[in-house]
């Protein structure tokens, strides 16, 4: 197949379909419990130097606790999917936990602003970057689900994105229409929010999907929080509800409110006066860093993190929020 | 004529645009306001979609972000980023809102970087998000943004987000599906379209109280001139109430 242009982005993993396959032939099928602490996952399935995608939408049913974890463990040099992160990226910046970023979405959060901290850490030149959309990561996921080595998209084309990209252009051979090539991208490791799982790691999710289901696929290993662990015989009862097997699951960790202060669909809303405070604290270093050492270094977990603001009262204050008993910006 | 700020009024003419039954796919802030208006205005059937998954939902008040539950709050679907950008590829969808740091006369948009080097940018943006997915499938681009020379720029730094590119049939050479592309841009000052041959930024329109030259005076490349420009309607007493009342009551956007 003709290439008729590139960009000069680099490709951070590798798109090769068979060495994918060759992987996943190893992977357990057995149905065994993997339920187990964040730390412990975190220690056994994030290393130094991994590829790492987080799923979720930024601050929307996104799997802080580990993130936190990641960054208390200190992990560095990891490539990152910036796929619409928002918040996440906050948290992996403050650690400098990647150096290299495909980008799709990255430094802000939305109607919130900009990140201070995450802008320097951009600006830093620290980090090698290529450039995507949100739409060419998602078929990037799509195709390593799929098990092939490229995605055809008609997006991009024309524009510096491209230019910054690693993708081709190549011509359809049924009608001539050209086409960006998207790669494959496997990730070493994910981590996926979800409301519901065994302890085998069948999940439910309930709200946008994102690109999660294709994310769990596509990834060499996969950690899960859940809301809640469910029972097996729960999810046999109804399998309609599963969107993530167990064969692509490594571990699972129960971690309630694993999204705050995120927003989890028909949960709880997002903490907007946390994250406003974050936001705030990033402008001084200094600041920043005493807040980093209560909210993340000094924490064991995730519930401490969330006793240290605002506890079950603020839990209860963003279900209310949730369901529309008071306004989200109240 | 009921008194209005600028940011009021560009929610109000960007609102109009859409008609009902059309479908569209915004973002948080302005657009999503001009799309709520719209929709409790005169377009009840107006689709609105949101790029993380949310399908036509019932808004009950302004999304902080495009994926959290305001967008799926008595919506149609729960879905994902690949079925709304694959509804938008698949010619579907009639409308987008976008904006960015640079606009050129071409519609090309820039929000990923200022600064020559893309490894140690000067200032960094946040990237393409969906936007360059929207511009390149959505049938109509609108852009609705405060007008100034420095935002309005001979060239953008970094083209994150296609608008006609270099002009003329340059578009639909690149690739990118065609028949779609950057439709009406919407300021402070005015209200601007494509010419059809060159595809460079034309003013069509002039709000009150502003003029031609300062619509030029504000704008860092030369714009071609409709034959005809008319004076843009201001907001009618009715949209500012649903505006005020019903759709930002506590002024997050209106007020800025």
């Amino acid at each position: 197949m003709n290439v008729i242009d590139q960009g000069i982005g680099k490709i951070f993993t590798d798109p090769d379909a068979d060495k994918a396959r060759a992987f996943f032939r190893t992977k357990s099928r057995k149905l065994e419990s993997k339920v187990m602490s964040v730390k412990e996952a975190v220690e056994k399935f994030v290393h130094d130097g991994d590829y790492l995608t987080l799923g979720g939408f930024g601050a929307n049913r996104v799997p802080i606790a580990v993130a936190h974890e990641i960054v208390r463990q200190g992990r560095k040099n990891m490539g990152f999917a910036g796929h619409t992160s928002t918040h996440d990226f906050q948290i992996l910046c403050a650690g400098e936990v990647f150096n290299k970023l495909d980008v799709a979405y990255i430094v802000g959060l939305e109607a919130r602003g900009l990140s201070p901290n995450a802008r320097r850490y951009m600006e830093s030149g620290k980090v090698e970057v290529s450039e995507w959309t949100n739409y060419s990561l998602s078929v990037r996921f799509k195709a390593a689900a799929a098990g092939v080595s490229f995605y055809p998209s008609r997006n991009i084309m024309g524009t510096d994105t491209f230019k910054y990209s690693g993708a081709k252009i190549i011509e359809c051979p049924f009608t001539g229409t050209k086409y960006a090539a998207m790669p494959a991208l496997y990730p070493d490791v994910s981590a996926i929010h979800v409301h519901e799982s065994d302890i085998y790691g069948n999940c439910r999710a309930r709200g946008i999907t994102v690109s999660d289901f294709d994310v769990a696929r596509a990834s060499k290993h996969l950690i899960i929080t859940c809301e809640r662990l469910i029972s097996n015989d729960e999810i046999r009862r109804d399998p309609s509800y599963t969107v993530i097997p167990y064969w692509c699951v490594d571990a699972v960790c129960q971690v309630p409110y694993g999204s705050y202060p995120g927003n989890m669909y028909a949960e709880y809303f997002s903490d907007e006066e946390h994250i406003r405070e974050w936001m705030k604290v990033e402008e001084d270093p200094v600041e920043f860093k005493k807040f980093l050492e209560k909210n993340i270094y000094s924490c064991k977990d995730h519930f401490e993190y969330i006793e240290k603001n605002g506890g079950i009262h603020k839990m209860l204050k963003l279900r209310d929020k949730e369901f529309m008993f008071v306004k989200a910006r109240d | 004529m009921a008194d209005y700020n600028t940011m009021e009024l560009m929610i109000c003419t960007a609102s109009r645009e859409l008609e009902d039954g059309a479908s569209i796919v915004v973002g948080t802030g302005a657009p999503n306001a001009a799309a709520m208006l719209a929709q409790k205005a005169h377009s009840p059937n107006l689709v609105i979609l949101f790029e993380a998954g949310g399908a036509a939902p019932l808004i009950p008040e302004m999304p902080i972000s495009v994926g959290d539950s305001r967008t799926t709050w008595k919506a149609l679907m729960a879905s994902g980023m690949c079925e709304i950008m694959e509804t938008c590829c698949r010619g579907m969808i009639d409308y987008t809102f976008l904006g960015g740091a640079q606009i050129d006369m071409y519609g090309n948009l820039n929000s990923t970087r200022i600064g020559p080097d893309h490894q140690k940018p000067k200032v960094r943006f946040p990237g393409s998000g969906g936007a360059n997915d929207l511009a390149s499938f959505c049938w109509r681009m609108l852009v609705m943004t405060p007008q100034d020379s420095k935002r309005f720029a001979e060239k953008c730094q970094f083209i994150t987000t296609p608008g006609w590119l270099t002009g003329g049939d340059s578009r639909a050479k690149s690739g990118l599906p065609r028949g779609a592309g950057p439709y009406k841009i919407i300021t402070n000052m005015a209200v601007m379209d494509f010419e059809p041959e060159s595809k460079r930024m034309r003013i069509i329109g002039v709000n009150p109280g502003y003029s031609e030259k300062d619509v030029q005076d504000n704008c860092g490349f030369e714009l071609l001139k409709e034959k005809k420009i008319v004076e843009n309607k201001p907001p009618t007493a009715k949209e500012l109430s649903i505006l005020r009342e019903q759709i930002d009551p506590y002024r997050y956007v209106i007020g800025r």
